[in-house]
């Protein structure tokens, strides 16, 4: 059953994948200015032949259709062509450098909000319409209603402007060098066991992490609250409590398992958010991922460029969601027979 | 959620005098203005919208007025500011009027945006609902497709595309955001059609669209509300967004999202540009949010948590 279950789930992924990357495809091809224009801009003086040359080199001169079915057969084996905006270099090389700070950030920013939101959460369903509840609701609240790029604009004035406590641009200090190996400045600084280099590059994700982890800390936190105040009135929460158990095995164990289950679907549905925070986030820090590459390369016309990290974008959040459902099923067996 | 009444209540409004005068009125007015956070947000919206309207009246310059004299000019309680409010911008453009315009364009794509979503997801997630068949089978691949994209991403794709104008923004806000509507109104007419207050029209021989329009359609208008309420919320985040990333607004309409922007590079000389039209665009959208909770509390029990 379970094995059915995943092959049913994969099949469905495909025409939504298919459909993606056609959207995809289709926005960047719908624009008004010519890519060959922007990429001559600084150029000088081009003949029309020139221009006709590089538009048969970037197959631009094809119809849509056969370009949409080149597009999806080369992004298959990760090949998206050359980069406008980027000398020409192969797009997927551009975004390999730039993936791994796109990584880190996001993963700092997903463990973030969930070191900050399932606590806060818990502790708010012990004591409804307490203090703790009280505050952490307010902060919710306020995390949902505050858009995250002036977030960040205020956490750079107050953290890195007036109290000099964080940097407020790029990934680490400039005189150190990096260890690279797996392209995560904090884990490979670990790996290198330079502490130096480690706080150097913790500190640059720290402003950053806490902008984008805002409005999905926010989200979390009001679902554990909901629902762990719900498994408190259950009734082997009773029992528990009744035989005797202390309350922080009654919380932490039999309760806290089973509130999470439900919150595995919008801790998902969340992370999707800080995919697009992670846009608006890495230009207000100037930090250097895919974020920052995407909106750059819209300045540029850089279609293939965009085309890629969209692609990227929706394919992650594709594979989150499956990966959620799985992991939602895993817990709750009910969910299988559906 | 209504934990959070009580204490924000206190803070904001002491008024004894809204909660025994409701006493007397019945239903879900009564419950309404019962909730005095969701009566003083519903209150901060519609002075917003007022604002807005009003821009040319209240605005004490003009917001596309440039004054070289007058660059970077801070606020009024500042040693150095005078004249200007809440201080001028690097082009020394008055901020304050500014952001009063800022609102029109805020709410004004709020609300159609909303609308256009809440149109098309409720008339087709009604058609697939009641009449299921291929229709529902390709909508929900069309569904499937657009939830598989994070909103603003997707949002951007089409902006990147287009370049910043009103229509197209409208365009990629609404494109994905009627899918919220669809799956309300797929799944409650869904509930709907096999009821026993259906099936009693359908055997009194009350026609399609009568059934639809006159007998489910009234049952499913209060979730829907409540969901364009505070997707309200959502939409004005995103134009914002999009805006401060440069590929919303038109940089000629004063936006927050472009004022924002604006202030980044001055951050460090003069923060006031960046932080009074974020400010708005919290404050506008906490309310809107705290007004669509206070709504869903009264017009839809089950979607409260």
């Amino acid at each position: 059953m379970w094995g059915r279950f995943v092959a049913r789930r994969l099949i469905q992924l495909l025409p939504v994948l298919v459909g993606v990357s056609f959207i995809v495809f289709l926005t960047m091809h719908l624009t008004p200015g010519d890519p060959i224009e922007h990429m001559l801009g600084q150029a000088g003086r081009v003949t029309q032949q020139q221009i006709e040359e590089l538009r048969a080199h970037y197959r631009l001169d094809r119809p849509l259709f056969v370009q949409y079915a080149l597009f999806l057969s080369n992004a298959a084996v990760g090949d998206f062509g050359p980069s406008y905006s980027h000398q020409g270099r192969p797009v997927g090389q551009v975004v390999a450098e730039r993936f791994p700070a796109t990584l880190e950030l996001t993963l700092f920013a997903f463990f973030l909000a969930l070191v900050f939101a399932i606590p806060a959460g818990v502790f708010a369903a012990l004591r409804p319409h307490g203090p703790v509840d009280r505050g952490a609701t307010v902060a919710a609240l306020l995390g949902i209603s505050m858009p995250g790029f002036w977030l960040g604009i205020m956490l750079m004035i107050v953290f890195g402007l007036r109290l000099h406590w964080l940097p407020i641009s790029g990934r680490i200090d400039l005189a150190l060098v990096p260890h690279y190996v797996t392209g995560l400045h904090t884990l490979d600084a670990v790996l290198a066991g330079d502490s130096h280099a480690f706080w150097s590059a913790l500190k640059h994700l720290a402003l950053p992490g806490v902008a984008m982890a805002a409005p999905m800390a926010a989200m979390v936190m009001r679902m554990v609250r909901s629902s762990m105040i719900g498994v408190l009135s259950q009734d082997y929460v009773q029992f528990a409590r009744a035989k005797g158990l202390p309350e922080s095995i009654v919380v932490g164990k039999h309760a806290l398992r089973n509130a999470l289950i439900p919150t595995v679907n919008i801790v998902a549905l969340q992370t999707g958010l800080l995919l697009s925070g992670n846009m608006i986030i890495e230009t207000v820090f100037q930090y250097p991922g895919l974020g920052k590459l995407a909106v750059d390369g819209i300045g540029a016309a850089d279609y293939p460029l965009v085309q890629a990290v969209v692609l990227i974008y929706a394919v992650s959040y594709v594979l989150l969601n499956l990966g959620a459902d799985l992991l939602h099923a895993a817990l709750d067996p009910r969910l299988r027979l559906a | 959620m209504r934990a959070r009444a009580r204490p924000v209540a206190q803070s904001v409004t002491e008024d004894e005098v809204l909660t025994t005068t409701a006493g007397t009125q019945p239903g879900m007015l009564r419950l309404l203005f019962g909730n005095r956070v969701a009566v003083a947000a519903g209150l901060i919206v519609l002075a917003f919208v007022a604002i807005g309207m009003l821009a040319p009246a209240i605005a004490p310059h003009d917001p596309n007025l440039q004054n070289a004299h007058a660059i970077r000019v801070p606020p009024f309680w500042h040693p150095e500011g005078g004249g200007y409010a809440l201080g001028t911008d690097s082009l020394g453009r008055d901020l304050l009027s500014r952001m009063i315009y800022g609102a029109r364009i805020s709410i004004f794509l709020g609300v159609v945006v909303v609308l256009v979503t809440l149109l098309v997801g409720t008339a087709l997630g009604m058609a697939a609902g009641y009449f299921r068949g291929w229709f529902d089978s390709v909508m929900s691949r069309v569904v499937d497709t657009l939830l598989a994209f994070p909103f603003l991403i997707f949002a951007l794709a089409i902006m990147a595309a287009t370049g910043p104008n009103l229509i197209a923004l409208v365009a990629a806000l609404a494109f994905k955001g009627w899918v919220d509507f669809y799956r309300v109104a797929r799944g409650d007419v869904l509930a709907a059609r096999d009821s026993d207050y259906v099936a009693a029209a359908r055997g009194v021989g009350a026609t399609t669209p009568h059934i639809l329009f006159s007998e489910i359609l009234p049952n499913i208008i209060p979730p829907l509300i409540v969901l364009a309420t505070l997707r309200m919320a959502t939409i004005i985040i995103a134009e914002a967004s999009l805006s401060f990333l440069g590929i919303g607004v038109p940089p000629s309409i004063p936006a927050w999202g472009t004022m924002v922007s604006d202030g980044r590079a001055d951050v460090a000389s003069a923060w006031w540009i960046a932080t009074f039209p974020g400010l708005a665009i919290l404050i506008l959208v906490l309310s809107v949010n705290l007004f669509g909770e206070g709504l869903r509390d009264v017009l839809d029990p089950r979607m409260r948590k």
